[in-house]
């Protein structure tokens, strides 16, 4: 593939929303956490509450900030890169983005500010319904950008003019074929994600100090959210792909590698699948497997690739490759659901070192599954922006050559790679610090010269020419 | 679809709303950003920072807002406009993911304060003068072939676009020396107000080059402006900027605490009126007036419904969030 404005633009968008993604599936559980915790301080007035929502609205309010100025990029994508596909879908999609901002953002950012600054200034309830407010909001905009996602995905309540897409059914655009099953899978996803990492941190807490109340809170209420969240999330991830096999068959087809079109077909659990050959090689099989799990029909027929023309077809290695990753996570995370009610079963939670570290090893696997299951969804639905109906070579912005792209490109890859650890590590920091209750202290250590401004050196350049 | 009735010219007040409302109140924190750079010690550093703590993230996502309003009503002109300053936006952005993120880095992260400062300044300064670029491409207009963009992603290089880049450094600094006159007392004021003096009179040097400059640049603007009866009709618009000047002029010398905001306020409110005059009714100057540029009927209403709901509602929280940090912010008492 040749590195042209096409390939550089879907590179950039990838790497724009793939580090943006991170934020939001971490945010939106946390979110939605702080919301309970201030919920339960309110009604139960303990004060263990407080202290770790504190300390989750230290660490939310870090990632918030990155996930805002991030998520800000991402609209003005669509515009820079994708100009042909904005001018093509406004009509359909634009609204759906205006209605994000309208329901979430100006939510989550007014109550925001009560959250991170407003504890002494504003009554108890209206501090709790701050942190309700911002939770509501993150998921106002999980709903209305993943209907807008999805529509790419499996559009419905349209017509076309003149290579215009218009809107012919709003309910139809909104709730489109996919949108249900990929909203209750991504939220999910990114609870689950949230609760692995106040998992793994708890875990981290308790495993410092075994009596740490708010360590071993956190890592009980998030293991019985888990308990419910972890099956679920396998029993929507099912139907989500039953939906798929009906709305896109050649992605599913990606998805496990599968050539022809056949009846009980097995399983495949690995395989170096090739583009140019049409086969797999190295393939491990489990007979009958794949029509079960597909079809729900050990007779069931699933459709192969070569049943699409060859620029009809999404690439395969990368859908088949992050499918399973994806899925591996989530096995790993049963295991470790699993594991730890028996241990709470048997009343030894807390005291056995060995799943208090694995939860901490497991506190970054929802970041993982997330995405692989993006990568999924985002390659799978290629060489289409609109499935089926708009290709991603057509969509690209006619005036950008390769050096622009690359240029920006890599301004972005500059920025994330230096914001992106320094954010983790401050995170990082936070949590070494602990719920201590005491009130936050300010360092006193003063980086540079606190007594001087900070253009000082222009300025006395200015000064200097001036005179 | 038969026409029963035309969004097109509730859509242009609401998304002139809504860029305005971005230049407003994101303008006065940009502007607080580049003097935070002059700010003598770190104490006073503190203190311009918790001014707008709590609100930032709120004044920023109107810049969401408007350009996706833009996409949503006029797309056309979104997608003409956007890929033509493919750069300025790009600088924007970066800009404001420094300022942004410079917000908690700087408070959690003592040791490297000093960089994190650099970049709430320097981000500040970046991203404005990015802006002034946008609005001075804008205003000049762009090569068009069919429904898109047809010139280089170098074509925003111009004198007019980085005259209009200075200006806006200067204008947002007096927005911001309003907002710190307003929200702070003593030392920091008294030296928002010498900063602000200074802008101002930079400012009105550049809406004067500006004002002089388009008309010669374009016969139609010139015919709009000085064409009979309009000289006489538009005349209140350089009035009313000349009083306002000079209200603000004396309030920034005085002990009044609000004047100096709202007169900033006033001189922003003119310059952006007297742009709309000038162009009206091209979105895309040149090519595409507002309607030919406009989303189909259908889904301009389907908008219109909830943002005629949702936006008053939207302005009463905004409103109530501003009200809890009411007040002037004292170095020792911040918020965190």
């Amino acid at each position: 593939m040749e590195l042209g404005p096409v390939l550089l633009s879907r590179l950039q968008f990838a790497w724009v929303i793939g580090w943006h993604i991170l934020l939001p599936a971490f945010t939106v559980g946390i979110a939605s956490f702080i919301a309970v915790l201030e919920g339960l301080r309110l009604f139960t007035g303990r004060e263990v509450y407080g202290c770790i929502s504190t300390f989750w609205i230290k660490i939310f309010s870090i990632a918030f900030g990155m996930g805002v100025v991030t998520g800000i990029i991402m609209p003005f994508q669509i515009g820079t890169n994708w100009s042909r596909f904005s001018d093509a879908i406004a009509n359909v999609l634009s609204p759906l983005f205006a209605y994000e901002g309208l329901t979430a953002f100006f939510l989550e950012a007014a109550f925001l500010g009560v959250l991170l600054f407003g504890r002494k200034l504003v009554p108890p309830w209206a501090y709790f319904i701050s942190a309700l407010m911002v939770a509501i909001g993150t998921l106002f905009s999980s709903f209305w950008i993943l209907a807008a996602n999805s529509w790419m995905q499996t559009p419905a309540g349209y017509e076309i003019v003149n290579g215009q897409f218009f809107a012919k059914d709003w309910f139809e655009v909104i709730f489109n074929p996919s949108f249900p099953y990929r909203f209750a899978h991504v939220v999910v996803g990114f609870f689950v994600t949230a609760s692995f990492v106040v998992l793994g941190v708890g875990a981290y807490l308790v495993r410092r100090e075994p009596s740490s109340e708010e360590g071993r809170t956190m890592l009980s209420m998030t293991l019985w959210l888990l308990t419910v969240l972890v099956p679920l999330q396998m029993v929507i991830g099912d139907q989500h792909g039953l939906n798929t096999r009906d709305h896109q068959p050649a992605k599913l087809a990606a998805i496990e590698a599968r050539w022809d079109t056949q009846r009980r077909v097995p399983l495949t659990l690995f395989a170096i699948p090739s583009d140019k050959a049409e086969s797999n090689s190295f393939a491990i099989e489990v007979p009958w497997l794949g029509s079960l799990i597909l079809t729900h029909d050990l007779d069931g027929e699933v459709k192969g690739l070569k049943d699409f023309p060859a620029d009809q077809r999404p690439p395969v290695a990368i859908p088949f490759f992050a499918f399973r990753i994806m899925v591996g996570c989530g096995v790993l995370m049963l295991g470790l659901v699993l594991l730890g009610g028996w241990l709470r079963w048997r009343g030894r939670l807390y005291d056995m070192p060995l799943f208090l570290r694995l939860a901490e090893f497991a506190a970054p696997i929802g970041f993982v599954a997330v995405i692989a299951g993006w990568c999924v969804t985002e390659v799978g639905r290629q060489p289409w922006t609109v499935y089926g109906l708009l290709r991603t070579a057509q969509s690209v912005s006619p005036s950008l050559t390769s050096y622009d792209v690359a240029i920006s490109l890599a301004g972005y890859m500059i920025v994330y790679l230096l914001i992106y650890p320094w954010g983790l590590l401050l995170m990082l920091r936070i949590v070494r610090k602990g719920p201590a209750p005491s009130a936050e202290q300010d360092s006193k250590i003063e980086g540079g010269r606190p007594q001087a401004p900070v253009l000082a050196g222009a300025l006395s350049l200015a000064e200097g020419e001036t005179r | 679809m038969t026409q029963v009735l035309d969004f097109v010219p509730l859509w242009t007040l609401l998304l002139g709303m809504a860029v305005f409302f971005y230049v407003l109140l994101d303008g006065f924190d940009l502007g607080v950003g580049m003097l935070f750079g002059l700010a003598p010690d770190a104490a006073s550093r503190n203190t311009i920072m918790n001014t707008i703590a709590p609100v930032w993230d709120g004044n920023e996502t109107w810049l969401v807002f408007g350009g996706i309003g833009l996409w949503a009503a006029f797309p056309l002109a979104f997608a003409i406009i956007i890929p033509a300053v493919y750069f300025p936006i790009l600088v924007m952005l970066l800009a404001l993911v420094f300022r942004g993120v410079a917000f908690e880095f700087r408070f959690r992260d003592a040791e490297s304060r000093t960089f994190w400062d650099h970049a709430f300044c320097f981000g500040s300064g970046i991203a404005t003068f990015a802006q002034g670029l946008v609005l001075g491409t804008f205003i000049q207009g762009f090569r068009v072939s069919g429904r898109q963009f047809a010139g280089t992603s170098f074509d925003f290089l111009s004198p007019f676009a980085l005259l209009t880049g200075v200006a806006l450094l200067f204008g947002y600094g007096l927005l911001g020396a309003g907002w710190l006159i307003l929200k702070t007392e003593g030392a920091v004021q008294a030296a928002a107000r010498r900063q602000g003096r200074i802008c101002l009179i930079l400012v009105l040097l550049a809406i004067a080059i500006v004002s002089i400059w388009t008309p010669l640049m374009s016969e139609s603007i010139a015919a709009r402006w000085f064409a009979w009866p309009n000289i006489l009709l538009l005349a209140p618009v350089p009035l009313a900027t000349a009083a306002v000047a000079w209200l603000t002029w004396h309030a920034l010398g005085s002990e009044v605490q609000a004047t100096p905001f709202f007169g900033a306020i006033g001189l922003f409110v003119l310059s952006y009126v007297g742009i709309a005059i000038s162009l009206y009714p091209m979105i895309v100057p040149d090519h595409f007036t507002l309607w030919q540029a406009a989303s189909s009927d259908r889904t301009q209403a389907f908008l219109l419904v909830g943002t005629l709901v949702l936006l008053p509602v939207i302005l009463m929280y905004t409103g109530w969030s501003y009200w809890v940090f009411r007040g002037k912010i004292h170095s020792e008492i911040g918020y965190h």
